[in-house]
């Protein structure tokens, strides 16, 4: 049996992609099945419960915890601004009456006669869930969001950082081995999806930032470039919600790497559509990779994607990517499949496959050190 | 008797099968399939019935019927089928707790330990000592999504009030579980028992669902977690395993309590100190996490180092420690900047293997440092209990020790138990070996193990049913012993004699000679034979019976040997990057580290 099952990253001219927009909690759906919604369409709406702020009333004035309710000025379910009395001391003789004032504005939701303490609720705070994609909406879950469906050019990148944007899709540079400087962005790009080469350089994270980019897409990244963009040197791939005003997408890895020239093909085809673009990763159990759709038009009853890990059978032919020095990066086919594991030069012993490269040359590597390209 | 069981880990469900051939149990075949807890399939029973179908298929028994299900025998005399199935999980990212107590040396503490001892990761833990603002302690609990939240504070009979203010801040957080949205999150209280009727009230509100056990703290000098432990064990089956796709019908196939995978190890380690008498360290070193284990004076404690790994994790343990700190192990010419982008590709494709030797010396420094950094997290976790009173004679002010000292004492440590990738299959056992004493620096005279198969889950569970199956398969099947650490305490000085030792096999000199200091050596000493190592060290270096003073102890043989280690403790590596890499080439060297 010369096939294996490997992981690979989704790269595709047309998919039926679906996305589910769900609300972090129960809330109200504002579309309805068959509507078409743009990217910003607000597609569900709710309030998130507001904070919570302890107060300790009973040690502000002095009392046991069992004293206090005589002394409580507000009750359970009352409006509190900031400042207003809560509760007043009694005082000596009716006189030297101390108060405790709220530090907080919402909803006194409890009073504590173990502990003194009053809590109260702020003020509910509201969220929104937009489509994220043009589309149309094929499901409604009830009080929980929706389905937006859309026939698009689909590309998983390997890492990203910052969330969900959109905008028109634009290229920087003139191909797939072109670093990213600063010299490719200008003001024109504010608000686009950029899509540049092989490395993003710092220099052209930086001009992206300042133009306001969107987000930026290319082959790879350096390591110290991302460290300066966070501001802190990432530990864990779990990624998505930096504030750090543009989302950054690598289609291939760390380093100096080309994007695979097919990637890079089908997004100049498609130069001037709006696109949408999410940098969050997560790299643990129920693998999230980075993204890029570009809606396409009216959905076709045709290969239905909805995001997650991609695996498929490796075979002699197919298209491989190797993912691991000292043959990091270079792309080709597979072109033997031995039976019996070999010994590496570090010396395990592992089940390996051999890839012709595009260069003719023929390398082994371990069938770990492989991903599929392509659809 | 045959023994089918499975661990149900985040990728890969192992299954071994364990038989009684002529009165001694011995594990006699392994088969491993993907684990299916997530989507399409959903439904953890049949990555069990394919790991299990791989051990039929090696066995020639006939272990799954056509229905899916395990087989059971009804005699001895059937051929197909088992006696006893069991099984342990971590699957879906294992149990997720969340633990609060009042003061954070003490009973939070106390409730991190049950939680830990009981297989969980602790995402936080709330004090009212904790340096947080109490809406910032609301902030976080809101965030946090655990399977379930463990209360203690306050010895019983004592002060309740402040058990009641962190009560009274965890119900209006509303935490929310992890899975199943309508499912009340359980919550244990184990706590100042005066205190129970009010925090009834406080979390008879919706969204809880509360038990009450004894506290784990009763008095200042005592901790008591095996309740609150065995009640998360419970609720971990009833709740958090009940919601994991599949585990409905798991529980009905096994024959014992579905165990987490880490409280398992933690168990069959605890079985192993306990009958043989000896103090042991275990290690599980993962892609997103080290777990560490030590039972010390019969005294367990278990951390999880939630993001020291070697691959998911990696990125963070160069981080953590620093590259300096990892490349001090290399002795090879590499670039920087290079390395520091191949760390970040092995975060972002964690499933990768080193195919270069160069790949692969890197890595195992990496592992170095993320073992040595966990230590630390656990030494300083694993300690006597904090708050105690002493009372002390001028006598003893010497001699006792301080209250919330550490329990891990390396020159009291007989067994290191190595397990995980990249100590389980490194190619060469040396590699194991040397790893774990650069990260550990054991002292004094110190065994050194590896799991060969990652086996210690499941035996931990069978230890609870069938304690003789468990111990035999453990010494026979599980442990591969690498061989003996030599090492003396103190300072040595570079280029001096620092021991001299005489090996002998039955009254007959196997091997002598003098280690100088800096210097390691390694006698090869082969699995099965037994001697007795005799060690005289220098003044001021110690062996485990004073300063200077000689120790004769047995020692078996292993696939290494002995490692007779003269660089002193605690270890340090010259500052001079030449000269380091002169150091550990020739130590690489010494023990055929890379040969």
């Amino acid at each position: 049996m010369a096939k294996a099952y490997t992981p690979g990253l989704k790269v595709t001219a047309r998919t039926t992609y679906r996305v589910r927009r769900l609300l972090p909690v129960s809330g109200d759906v504002r579309v309805k099945v068959g509507d078409s919604v743009s990217a910003e369409t607000v597609v569900a709406e709710t309030f998130l419960e507001g904070d919570v702020f302890p107060i300790k009333v009973a040690g502000m004035l002095s009392v046991n915890p069992s004293e206090l309710m005589p002394l409580m000025l507000k009750r359970a379910g009352d409006a509190v601004q900031v400042g207003d009395a809560l509760a007043r001391s009694k005082g000596i003789f009716g006189m030297m009456k101390t108060e405790a004032k709220s530090t907080a504005a919402g909803t006194l939701e409890s009073i504590s006669e173990s502990t003194g303490m009053v809590i109260i609720r702020g003020a509910k705070t509201p969220v929104q869930v937009r489509a994220y994609v043009a589309g149309k909406i094929i499901e409604v879950i009830a009080n929980e969001g929706v389905v937006v469906e859309t026939d698009a050019l689909f590309v998983q990148g390997i890492f990203g950082v910052g969330g969900e944007t959109w905008g028109p899709l634009m290229v920087a540079g003139k191909s797939h081995t072109e670093d990213l400087l600063e010299e490719h962005i200008d003001a024109s790009m504010k608000g686009a999806i950029v899509v540049g080469g092989a490395r993003m350089t710092a220099g052209g994270i930086r001009r992206a930032r300042e133009v306001g980019v969107a987000a930026l897409i290319c082959g790879g990244i350096d390591d110290a470039d991302l460290r300066d963009v966070l501001g802190y040197d990432l530990g864990v791939a779990v990624t998505g919600s930096e504030k750090i005003g543009i989302t950054l997408l690598v289609t291939e890895g760390f380093g100096d790497i080309a994007m695979a020239k097919r990637t890079f093909q089908l997004l100049l085809a498609h130069v001037g559509k709006m696109a949408s673009v999410n940098g969050a990763t997560q790299i643990r159990a129920g693998v999230m990779r980075p993204e890029i759709a570009v809606p396409l038009g009216e959905a076709s009853s045709g290969e239905i994607f909805t995001g997650g890990a991609t695996a498929g059978i490796l075979d002699i032919g197919t298209p491989v990517r190797i993912i691991r020095d000292p043959h990091f990066g270079l792309l080709g086919s597979v072109s033997a499949l031995p039976e019996q594991p070999a010994v590496l030069g570090s010396g395990s012993k592992a089940r390996v496959l051999e890839v012709a490269l595009e260069s003719g040359q023929r390398v082994t590597v371990p069938r770990a050190n492989v991903e599929l390209v392509g659809d | 008797m045959r023994i089918v069981a499975t661990d149900c880990g985040s990728t890969t469900t192992k299954a071994i099968l364990i038989e009684e051939k002529d009165g001694v149990f011995r594990q006699t075949f392994r088969g491993e399939a993907p684990t299916t807890v997530e989507e399409p399939f959903a439904d953890v029973t049949l990555g069990v019935a394919n790991s299990v179908t791989e051990l039929q298929e090696l066995s020639g028994y006939k272990l799954i019927a056509d229905d899916g299900t395990i087989i059971r025998r009804k005699s001895a005399a059937d051929a197909d089928g088992c006696d006893l199935y069991i099984s342990t999980s971590s699957a879906g990212g294992g149990l997720q707790m969340m633990v609060a107590g009042v003061v954070r040396e003490m009973t939070a503490e106390s409730a991190k330990r049950a939680a830990l001892g009981a297989g969980a990761i602790v995402m936080d833990t709330i004090a009212s000592n904790d340096r947080r603002k109490p809406h910032e302690q609301i902030q976080r609990i809101r965030e946090l999504r655990p399977d379930m939240v463990l209360v203690s504070g306050g010895t019983d009979g004592g002060d309740t009030k402040k058990v009641i203010e962190i009560a009274e801040l965890i119900a209006p957080a509303r935490p929310r579980p992890r899975f199943g949205g309508e499912y009340k999150l359980p919550l244990i209280f184990a706590g100042n028992k005066e205190a129970r009727q009010t925090i009834e009230r406080v979390f008879s509100g919706e969204g809880f669902a509360l038990s009450v056990v004894d506290n784990l703290r009763p008095t200042l000098e005592r901790e008591n977690l095996g309740p609150a432990r065995e009640r998360i064990h419970d609720v971990f089956l009833e709740h958090v395993m009940a919601h994991a796709p599949g585990y409905d019908k798991l529980m009905t196939w096994a024959n014992a309590p579905i165990m987490p995978t880490p409280g398992a190890v933690g168990d069959i380690l605890q079985t192993i100190a306990k009958g043989r008498g000896i103090n042991v360290v275990g290690v599980d070193i993962g892609g997103a996490t080290t777990d560490m284990f030590s039972v010390f004076g019969g005294v367990f404690n278990r951390t999880v180092s939630a993001n020291l790994g070697m691959s998911y994790s990696i990125s963070n343990v160069c981080a953590e420690a620093g590259m300096d700190s990892v490349l001090r192990w290399v002795h090879l010419d590499m670039d920087e900047r290079e390395l520091r982008n191949r760390v970040k590709n092995k975060m972002i494709r964690p499933t990768t293997i080193p195919q270069t030797l160069e790949a692969l010396v890197f890595e195992q420094a990496v592992s170095r440092e993320a073992l040595r950094l966990a230590y630390i997290q656990h030494k300083s976790f694993a300690t006597t209990l904090k708050g105690v009173q002493q009372q002390r004679t001028v006598g003893d002010a010497f001699s006792q020790k301080e209250a919330g000292g550490s329990l891990v004492d390396n020159m009291a440590l007989d067994l290191m138990v190595a397990s995980g990738g990249v100590l389980s299959h490194a190619p060469r056992m040396e590699q194991t070996a040397l790893m774990m004493i650069d990260a550990f620096e054991p002292e004094g005279f110190t065994e050194i193990a590896k799991d060969s198969i990652f086996m210690m889950p499941h035996l931990g569970v069978l230890a609870s049913v069938n304690p003789r199956a468990a111990m035999e398969v453990f010494e026979k099947d599980c442990l591969v012993v690498l061989g003996w650490c030599i090492a003396p305490r103190g300072e040595v000085r570079a280029g001096r004699p620092a021991f001299d030792f005489t090996l002998r096999r039955a009254n007959e000199v196997v091997a002598q000679g003098q280690l100088i200091g800096g210097e390691m050596r390694l006698v090869r000493f082969v699995h099965g034979e037994i001697g007795m190592l005799e060690v005289r060290p220098e003044r001021g270096l110690d062996m485990g019976a004073g300063p200077g003073k000689p120790v004769t102890r047995e020692v078996r043989g292993g696939a290494v040997g002995i490692v007779l280690d003269a660089r002193g403790r605690p270890l340090k590596l010259p500052t001079s990057a030449v000269e380091r890499r002169v150091c550990v080439e020739k130590w690489l060297k010494a023990l055929e580290v890379y040969e």
